[in-house]
């Protein structure tokens, strides 16, 4: 009996098996996938396998990127996507996957005993399938967890350069911590358009939170400086503590063009004093 | 495409670049802008660039050297509006075009020319 | 910049792109006696990029080592063409040969 139909046919008893074998295997993690959800991404695996298994033909070429596989990749990445943000591990995710080898040979054994080479084929063929089907989630797997540390980076890199306009004027950004490169490129482009929302003449940028300032981060400051000047505003750089003097002058750093300030207080008064802002009595 | 109309008002040679220029143009436009400047006698000349999104080096070079040759004529020019990506970029190119005062956009550089005020980003 | 559009790309990155392809272009037309540019949609690190390959078949850069540099120029411009291109890039390559021409390849990612 053909591979197809041995799996449309014997369906529910495959299925049955498989969610018992999960459980055995102990890759059913119920404490964050409910066993209905389990039966239902079990349910929608087994669906896609058993159509692509009958709309393609299950000779030797098989060919995992053949278009009839296509239900059955759409179905692993939507289990995988699932899986991954309730926080399942590749591991587990790839051994969900092979427990389906169990019950299907099971059955295979019981339908086709009397024709050992076929069994042995079509054995061979269920195992190749099954690891594809394995290695395709972990790549879904990987990819996904990709796009969630990507979007996490982006988000933080938005929270910890929040430019803030504090006068009529002037806007200023807190740099906080590390400076590396991709920050310090998010840290200028959010400056840069908010000088052009806001309006500013001013931009100060507070390093008081940096906690080493090396030559990368003093280019940074620089290229920054530069380009704030371009559009047409001045840049200040407050926070600049003694430690931070000593190394700049140290690296041999020349801050041309740049008004610095040892605290965003000092930063702020000039900054009133340049655009003709007089406060209290 | 058509040529930027250039105007003057109150002593300001004010120029809204329109379109992405090609070199004749660029050159063109600053020929237009010196003779304005030597016949109004004006005191600035206002290049608005918000609607470039690219300024190379070559179009960085004709600011310059626009900023000097009306610096002989006694006149600042301003270039106002430049695009955060535009501004980043020239620094990447390295061109700082020291020789140019800014401003935000032409509103503000009529104010600093009229009053005769340094522009708060000059190059020191 | 269509190709930019396509890959998605950040208006910082198309406006880096689109002015070193214009520097590149400008020198092979000055020094190069023209050439020509074709753009394709490609890879970098497996993530969607544009390449830049711009063929000329001037006199070919003697010295590509200085013609790299920040201000070196046998011209008129500022010397920043060549240089400031390849800051601006993701990848740059040049391959060149005296009296044969030059190969300028640059790509960009979306980000």
């Amino acid at each position: 009996m053909a591979l197809a139909t041995i799996i449309q046919n014997e369906f529910d008893q495959i299925l049955a098996n498989w969610m018992r074998d999960q459980g055995r295997e102990g890759v059913r993690r119920t404490d964050v996938v409910s066993a209905r959800e389990s039966e239902a991404q079990s349910r929608e695996l087994l669906q896609a396998l058993a159509r692509a298994l009958r709309d393609t033909r299950s000779d030797d070429t098989f060919d995992f990127s053949n278009p009839g596989w296509d239900p059955v990749r759409e179905a692993l990445e939507h289990i995988s996507q699932t899986r991954t943000e309730s926080g399942v591990s590749p591991t587990e995710m790839a051994w969900f996957i092979a427990s389906i080898k169990q019950s299907i040979f099971t059955i295979l054994s019981q339908r086709n005993a009397d024709d050992p080479k076929l069994l042995i084929d079509q054995v061979w063929m269920v195992t190749k399938i099954v690891d594809q089907m394995a290695l395709h989630a972990i790549s879904a797997y990987v990819d996904q967890r990709e796009a969630i540390i990507e979007r996490q980076q982006s988000e933080m890199t938005e929270v910890s350069a929040p430019v803030v306009k504090i006068w009529d004027r002037i806007v200023t950004v807190p740099l906080l911590g590390t400076v590396d490169s991709f920050r310090a490129q998010t840290v200028m482009e959010n400056l840069l358009q908010a000088i052009v929302e806001r309006e500013a003449e001013v931009a100060i940028i507070d390093i008081t939170g940096v906690s080493t300032v090396d030559t990368m981060v003093a280019q940074h400051l620089l290229k920054t400086a530069a380009a704030v000047r371009l559009m047409g505003a001045e840049c200040v750089i407050s926070g600049i503590s003694p430690k931070i003097a000593q190394t700049i002058v140290h690296l041999g750093v020349d801050l041309p063009n740049v008004v610095t300030r040892g605290d965003l207080q000092s930063g702020l008064s000039y900054a009133f004093e340049r655009l003709g802002v007089k406060i209290g009595g | 495409m058509g040529a930027s109309p250039v105007i003057t008002i109150t002593g300001c040679v004010i120029v809204a670049i329109r379109d992405n220029l090609d070199d004749r143009s660029v050159m063109m436009l600053q020929d237009q802008l010196v003779e304005e400047v030597a016949r109004t006698k004006a005191k600035g000349v206002i290049i608005d660039i918000s609607s470039l999104e690219i300024v190379d080096t070559f179009v960085g070079r004709m600011l310059g050297a626009m900023a000097e040759m009306a610096g002989m004529l006694n006149a600042r020019t301003i270039v106002v509006g430049m695009r955060p990506a535009v501004a980043m970029t020239l620094v990447e190119l390295g061109m700082t075009l020291a020789g140019v005062e800014t401003a935000l956009n032409a509103d503000k550089a009529m104010g600093l020319i009229l009053s005769g005020r340094a522009s708060t980003s000059r190059a020191r | 910049m269509n190709a930019m559009d396509r890959i998605g790309a950040s208006a910082i990155k198309r406006t880096k792109f689109v002015t070193a392809v214009s520097e590149i272009a400008r020198n092979a037309l000055i020094y190069g006696g023209g050439g020509v540019m074709t753009f394709h949609l490609h890879k970098l690190a497996g993530r969607p990029s544009v390449l830049a390959e711009c063929v000329d078949h001037g006199p070919g850069i003697a010295d590509v080592d200085r013609a790299l540099q920040d201000g070196y120029t046998t011209g008129k411009g500022l010397g920043l063409g060549l240089s400031g291109a390849r800051r601006l890039v993701d990848r740059f390559a040049i391959e060149t040969l005296p009296g044969e021409g030059t190969t300028v390849i640059m790509e960009c990612g979306a980000r």
